[in-house]
């Protein structure tokens, strides 16, 4: 197993926001976690790479217990792209640069620029390299988070909704680069989602969460009518449109 | 690659601004050192510095002029980094050691030492004549005060609900706070040239400091330096964000607290021996960063030397303008300041 997860919870002084959380991943899973608003899609992930510590609970990588990682050992193994970018006044070719801060000693080495510069490369970055973070459009900004989180060379992604603030278009390019970087660089990835037309195109795996609780967890099959009710309290219909599912409102 | 072609460009260009900042303060150093009231021959002062001119020339040089100079160079690489590494680590541009608070902490820390616990008497109320009996006392109550002004803030804006900009109006209500002790203190005070020298004490002069204190002056500013340095790429992930440092390794609150505990040794260090030098903290790291971007690899050694030539050239325009007479330096580098500061809150705007 790439990554599992037992019993993982945790909570704020005045509120329980996870509750005995369990899964597992392979190697090349897409995980697309799905529950409503406030129902702790965010802190799970903020809670498998120790941004948040967990009350209770084991996560494991490669079969080894992250908490017996340093925090650097562990931003070796894990990178996150947050729903929220702060932008500072960087350059593009700075700011993937940051991925490999887990790696630099006291100076960046000429690998560290050469990982920089294919990870530029793999997301179609390069002609951006020295431009400035906070000239550029979303979508263009998201890939470069997306670059500096695959700098870490890491064995899982984390992604906080990565296509909330995006376009169509961009939606559909980020979700494919993301895609295509699982299968080339044979890592597992888990992304909070709210968009299930999105995720069920995309994921092989679901966690469903319904107020902290995993409801469900395993493969396309679980999203289904009855499973969207319950925690949309939505009626819906799932069609198959050439080869693809199709969640409709009712 | 392109790339690394244009990255490699980027980086010189940034080495380059870090070189003509270092040239323009051997430039000042030199200026610095040929002012003064005394007509001094440039040949003469060189061959002071180095003890080998004659007894006048070497005793002005090396006991007034260069003991001030250093104290300018030490005291503007200190307070600009205080500031530079207050802004990143609250993530608030108008961070330094004068708006949060610290320094005037600090000066009411040295205002107990000297008036309440006798560290400090006085020969008359020029200013220079401040003896300073027991700097370690000082320098101990100016650490205790501002650390406690510091706490305070690392404290407060750790409370969710309070943003940046409370954190610096807290900084404001604090620095209020300790002025307004310095000045009880001050008045209850029995012996009124002791205050009228407390008063003078305050405004900030490099002439104070001498080797003894330079000596502990570099090594907390070198000390602090090094640390800063060293932490410099876990201060480029915090720009990006707490949660984003976290993820890449960081302990964010631990080099919080170290950063904000450093910056503030340094400021309560530099007060305690030349007085409160207001707006150094604020202004230098903010031009440079204008000039030399946020990459703290660039941002802290070019801030530190631009508090150095800053410092040392207001202490020059402060001592030739008026010559003989010396006017504060504190007063200079606020009357700079101030404008500055002005300006780039209009071109922030």
């Amino acid at each position: 197993m790439a990554l599992t997860v037992e019993n993982l919870s945790f909570a704020y002084p005045n509120k329980d926001i996870l509750h005995n959380i369990n899964f597992s991943l392979e190697e090349g899973d897409c995980l697309m976690v799905l529950g409503t608003n406030g129902a702790g899609k965010s802190t799970l992930l903020k809670c498998l790479n120790r941004v948040l510590q967990a009350q209770k609970g084991t996560v494991y990588i490669d079969g080894v217990d992250t908490r017996k990682l340093s925090g650097t050992e562990l931003a070796r193994n894990i990178a996150y792209v947050p729903q929220n970018h702060y932008i500072s006044k960087t350059t593009v070719f700075d700011t993937v640069l940051l991925g490999r801060k887990p790696y630099i000693k006291w100076d960046i080495t000429e690998k560290d620029i050469k990982i920089v510069e294919e990870t530029l490369q793999l997301l179609n970055l390069q002609a951006y390299s020295m431009r400035y973070t906070h000239e550029l459009s979303g979508g263009e900004l998201q890939r470069v988070i997306i670059a500096r989180a695959l700098a870490q060379e890491p064995k899982v992604l984390l992604m906080d909704e990565p296509t909330s603030n995006l376009d169509l278009r961009n939606q559909i390019d980020v979700l494919n680069i993301i895609e295509e970087i699982i299968k080339t660089k044979k890592i597992s990835a888990i992304v909070a989602m709210h968009d299930l037309n999105l995720a069920l195109r995309y994921a092989n795996k679901f966690l469903l969460l319904k107020k902290g609780i995993s409801y469900r967890f395993g493969d396309t099959s679980i999203l289904n009518p009855k499973s969207i009710k319950n925690i949309y309290n939505v009626d819906v219909a799932i069609e198959d449109y050439s080869g693809i599912p199709v969640v409709i409102p009712m | 690659m392109e790339a690394k072609k244009g990255y490699r460009q980027h980086i010189n260009k940034k080495k380059l601004i870090i070189l003509l900042l270092i040239l323009a303060t051997i430039f000042v150093f030199f200026w610095a050192i040929n002012a003064g009231a005394s007509k001094i021959k440039p040949k003469d002062v060189i061959l002071g510095i180095l003890g080998l001119g004659n007894p006048k020339a070497n005793s002005i040089v090396r006991n007034i002029r260069l003991p001030r100079i250093i104290s300018g160079i030490l005291a503007g690489i200190g307070l600009s980094i205080a500031g530079c590494i207050m802004q990143n680590n609250l993530t608030n541009p108008l961070a330094s050691p004068s708006t949060l608070g610290i320094s005037n902490a600090a000066a009411f820390g040295a205002n107990v030492a000297i008036i309440l616990l006798g560290a400090g008497s006085v020969a008359s109320t020029s200013i220079g004549e401040v003896q300073i009996n027991n700097p370690y006392i000082v320098t101990l109550c100016a650490i205790c005060f501002s650390l406690l002004s510091t706490l305070l803030i690392i404290g407060l804006s750790r409370l969710r609900y309070f943003s940046t900009q409370s954190i610096i109006l807290a900084g404001v209500a604090l620095s209020s706070l300790f002025s307004a002790g310095t000045m009880i203190i001050q008045y209850f005070a029995s012996d009124t040239t002791k205050v009228a020298a407390v008063v003078f004490w305050t405004f900030g002069d490099l002439a104070r400091a001498s080797w003894r204190e330079i000596g502990i002056m570099a090594v907390v500013v070198s000390v602090s330096l090094g640390y800063f340095l060293y932490r410099r790429w876990d201060y480029n992930a915090m720009d990006s964000g707490d949660d984003t440092a976290k993820s890449l390794g960081v302990e964010v609150e631990k080099i919080r607290l170290g950063g904000m505990f450093t910056a503030s040794i340094i400021t309560a260090v530099t007060v305690s021996f030349l007085g409160t030098i207001g707006f150094i903290g604020l202004i230098c790291p903010q031009m440079t960063k204008k000039i030399i971007g946020n990459d703290k690899r660039y941002l802290i050694p070019a801030s530190a030397i631009m508090g150095a030539l800053i410092l040392l050239a207001s202490d020059t325009v402060a001592r030739v303008i008026i010559s003989p007479q010396v006017l504060p330096v504190g007063a200079v580098t606020s009357f700079l300041g101030a404008p500055l500061f002005l300006y780039f809150l209009i071109k922030e705007v």
